[in-house]
């Protein structure tokens, strides 16, 4: 590990009893829902990472429990250095906290994972959906949606497709 | 029979001033379809008179699902996806998208490969800030700009179709190098380039830079400070505009960046002329790192020898049984890539483009998040123009420098 983030981990694992992985030299912090936007204030105030470079989710259906990952990468520009948080959400009513008092960025982060997997950031000041329509059902990015496909229409399926194809009426 | 619901101001209570809802302060869609929003960008005006109060931006219209379909694609189909996001800087996405997934399953790409891959990194950079530049000047009514840049743009895109056949949607940079070596006329076109284009730059400076027209319309306007910018994800010359000496290439050099010597060019003021000389700038230091690497261009192969993840020639495949059996299981079922996340991220003419890669033990990629530094740049579009004529959030747009393929995804 990058002895950089040595004393970061330690202070984690006392304040929150965080876990944490390494994978290709990359460290990933796991902290509880309730623990992320002091953790988030911690990192950015103490140990100078003032970039939240990307704030993402990944979902695990069905295989794992609790469901999704909140990812929070951090960039150090005063050390060069990263860390990565990671926040496992509960699948059903997924929610966390917000982050946008902390970094300016969380807000239209935070409105994408809520349109793309259906993470309800609660105390998000401005909560609408961002790159789908308002009136869009599901949430794109879950596993459980379906990754549409139009069907090709042939001479002798035309008229059984055509019923039933969504086309942009009126 | 779809239901069209009415918009009411109510919906966007919280966004804009107690005066709109008064009817004193007037609020007017601008975009999407809008010559000066680089695309389909909506953005809602609150304005007072001429005077901006808030600009809201409203994305998505050109929303593609890209994360989603990369997830149901292998990882070598799904690399065809990210030159579609960031239409201006395709070798880029290319780029970012390659490197992660050589970090994943921990691939070497051979110096051949790493030395074009810079200079055609450097080339589309160049001709990315060639678009911006041009866009630029056309929002500020300097019409000629605009076609002079996309004069040499041309020369650019026809080196990219000398290399991949292509002059945009290029693929040429692939998970382990590159598609294949390029042609023997690479070097003299990009040497003709080089020879021609800093008397191109001297030109629009000459255009440009000293014009008390620009001058009057950019100095002090948009103004960001470092700490807003930061907040806000703001990468790449427009967080370097604003004092912050950040550039992926130097802190976290990939690719062999460390061997070449170049600046990163830094401004204090933070408002939309800085915006102007970062780009004209770094014009210059791209083609320095352009020359260098051309210069030093090692010989060898171009590809990994790692047959499990890099396909093999052609050549091979008549006469090697093992060749066309790692042909065959490559551009059919794929390879697998271990359990587990990265990120990795490269500097992009627009700032930060972050690759978030997991993989799942199998051929296909759990999760692909690409982090668009346009999105974020976007962002802090409201903090920026507020108070601004509505003629001077034209030029604010255009010198943050989005494009929307790169905002939607």
């Amino acid at each position: 590990m990058d002895t950089k983030l040595e004393p970061i981990v330690n202070v984690f694992q006392e304040k929150f009893g965080a876990t944490y992985e390494e994978f290709r030299g990359e460290v990933h912090l796991f902290v509880q829902p309730e623990q992320i936007a002091e953790a988030l204030t911690l990192v950015r105030d103490e140990y100078k990472f003032e970039l939240l470079s990307a704030l993402t989710a990944s979902d695990y259906w069905p295989q794992m429990s609790p469901r999704f990952h909140v990812i929070y990468q951090l960039t150090s520009l005063t050390h060069n250095a990263e860390i990565q948080l990671r926040v496992p959400v509960n699948g059903d009513q997924p929610k966390i906290p917000t982050v946008t008092h902390v970094y300016d960025l969380a807000n239209w982060r935070e409105r994408e994972l809520a349109d793309m997997f259906g993470i309800e950031c609660v105390g998000h000041p401005d909560p609408r959906r961002i790159l789908m329509p308002d009136d869009w059902d599901g949430h794109p990015l879950r596993k459980d949606y379906p990754l549409g496909y139009e069907e090709p229409q042939f001479t002798f399926n035309f008229e059984d497709i055509d019923v039933r194809k969504p086309y942009a009426k009126e | 029979m779809a239901q069209i619901e009415e918009v009411s101001v109510d919906s966007y209570r919280h966004l804009v001033s107690d005066r709109a809802l008064s009817g004193e302060t007037m609020l007017l869609n601008m975009g999407p379809q809008h010559p000066s929003t680089h695309g389909v960008l909506r953005l809602l005006l609150e304005l007072d008179g001429e005077t901006v109060i808030n600009a809201i931006p409203d994305i998505g219209y050109l929303h593609t699902g890209i994360e989603k379909n990369m997830e149901a694609k292998t990882y070598l189909k799904a690399e065809v996806m990210t030159d579609r996001l960031d239409y201006m800087n395709t070798t880029g996405n290319n780029l970012a998208y390659c490197m992660a997934v050589e970090k994943l399953v921990e691939l070497d790409v051979p110096p051949r490969a790493q030395a074009i891959r810079v200079i055609l990194t450097e080339l589309q950079r160049i001709a990315s800030h060639l678009v911006w530049l041009g866009a630029f000047g056309l929002d500020l009514a300097a019409m000629s700009v605009f076609l002079y840049c996309f004069r040499e743009r041309e020369y650019i895109l026809d080196i990219l179709e000398l290399c991949s056949g292509q002059r945009m949607m290029t693929t040429y940079i692939r998970p382990g190098g590159l598609w294949r070596d390029v042609p023997v006329e690479f070097e003299t076109a990009v040497r003709d380039f080089l020879k021609m284009f800093p008397k191109r730059v001297d030109e629009y400076e000459a255009l440009l830079t000293k014009n008390p027209l620009l001058i009057d319309r950019t100095v002090g306007l948009g103004r960001l400070d470092g700490a807003t910018a930061l907040s806000h994800g703001v990468t790449g010359p427009t967080l370097r505009a604003s004092g912050v000496n950040w550039d992926l290439r130097k802190s976290r050099p990939y690719m062999g960046y460390e061997q070449y010597d170049f600046n990163v060019p830094v401004r204090t003021e933070g408002d939309t002329f800085a915006r102007y000389i970062v780009h004209i700038d770094e014009f210059r230091e791209s083609m320095k790192i352009v020359e260098q690497a051309l210069n030093k261009l090692p010989m060898g192969p171009v590809n990994s020898d790692n047959r499990k993840f890099v396909p093999p020639p052609r050549s091979e495949i008549g006469v090697s049984m093992e060749s066309l059996i790692h042909h065959f299981k490559l551009w059919t079922e794929g390879f697998p890539a271990p359990k587990g996340s990265i990120y990795s991220a490269v500097e992009s003419p627009r700032g930060e483009l972050g690759v978030y890669l997991e993989g799942d033990g199998g051929p296909k990629p759990h999760r692909v998040h690409m982090r668009t530094p346009s999105f974020d740049n976007l962002s802090v579009i409201n903090k920026i123009s507020q108070g601004h004529l509505v003629a001077d959030l034209v030029a604010i747009l255009a010198s943050i420098d989005i494009v929307l393929g790169d905002i939607d995804r």
